[in-house]
């Protein structure tokens, strides 16, 4: 586990650093994109920011950020008590939530491995990204272009493998698979963030199917799904 | 100006982390519906991969990241370990734009 924590963390040092070096000649100053790791501390959206405050529209960046990182609101819906039991261990938890720190936590059997687990890897890909931010600063253009050595198919190839395990179950397959079409597909002609949004369109689908299905059945009592489980739930 | 951005965009994307964390809490969910989160944060990071994997800035990223990303999950189906996992995908990755492919 924290070897393979440790694989993903030195490629988002290593992506933190092109961060930290793209931001520096964009114009941002020191202490701005060490800030920007620290209480922002998402990737993809400072890269954005970085971009579009240095076109000369922060309003824009501001809003395509935060459309960005509207997953992370399901994502914490999905973790829940996986970051502690006291309150304090939620607040502090949550700044550590990410995409990567989700898929090492929800590839562990619920309970306290899972807990465990959130947690290493919520440090250590925190403490990567802004030691990487940090060393991009100080090395400016002397950073690689981390396109080179193929970086940016590490965290895709790594997400993957996190969920394989989990795509043994049918509902999760389909849900994964549908989802990550309908995100491809809406990539050219949505703005960034929404595409991916929309994977969660077959859970909801499922959702509301079941939700309506009890007092559908009180009604109509279609034949074959009328055994013990609805008219326990139907009568009271 | 800056700084109104920067916290601005932390703040918010902190109340997205932490609205989900906190709100698991106050919802009383049937357990079908318990069972859907991680279902639909399966769906979403599925989906985050397969954009990053085959997208840049809403278009196709070229044939060398989608490539070392195959490569990868076929090592993962293959149950290799992670480490080499990441380091198969970034390796097939880097190989292939050492030899000119986009």
């Amino acid at each position: 586990m924290l070897r393979d924590v440790l694989a993903l963390g030195a490629a988002m040092l290593a992506v933190g650093a092109s961060f930290g070096a793209v931001a520096i000649a964009a114009g941002l100053p020191v202490w701005a994109t060490l800030t920007m790791s620290a209480v922002l501390y998402a990737g993809g959206a400072q890269f954005m920011a970085v971009g579009l405050v240095a076109a000369g529209s922060p309003l824009a960046a501001v809003l395509a950020g935060l459309l960005l990182n509207a997953r992370h609101l399901p994502f914490g819906l999905a973790l829940g008590d996986s970051l502690g039991p006291r309150l304090r261990h939620r607040l502090l938890g949550s700044h550590l939530l990410t995409d990567e720190t989700t898929a090492f936590t929800l590839a562990q059997p619920a309970g306290d491995a899972r807990r465990r687990a959130f947690w290493l890897a919520g440090t250590l890909l925190f403490l990567a990204w802004n030691a990487g931010t940090l060393l991009g600063v100080l090395a400016g253009g002397a950073v690689g272009d981390p396109a080179a050595l193929g970086l940016d198919a590490a965290s895709p190839a790594g997400l993957i493998a996190l969920l394989l395990p989990s795509l043994r179950d049918r509902d999760t397959r389909h849900a994964a698979l549908s989802g990550a079409a309908l995100a491809v597909a809406a990539t050219p002609l949505l703005p960034a963030g929404l595409p991916v949004l929309l994977a969660l369109a077959g859970p909801a689908v499922i959702a509301l199917r079941r939700r309506s299905t009890p007092t559908d059945d009180t009604g109509r009592a279609p034949g074959t799904r009328v055994g013990a489980e609805p008219t326990g739930e139907g009568s009271c | 100006m800056l700084i109104a951005v920067i916290l601005a965009l932390a703040a918010g994307t902190y109340g997205f982390r932490v609205a989900g964390v906190l709100l698991r809490d106050r919802l009383d969910l049937p357990a079908w519906a318990r069972r859907l989160l991680p279902v639909g944060a399966a769906a979403l990071l599925a989906a985050l991969a397969a954009t990053a994997a085959l997208t840049e800035a809403g278009r196709f990223a070229g044939w060398a990241r989608p490539a070392g990303v195959l490569v990868g999950v076929l090592l993962a189906w293959r149950r290799v370990p992670f480490v080499l996992v990441v380091v198969g995908a970034a390796g097939t990755t880097a190989l292939l734009r050492l030899l000119g492919v986009p």
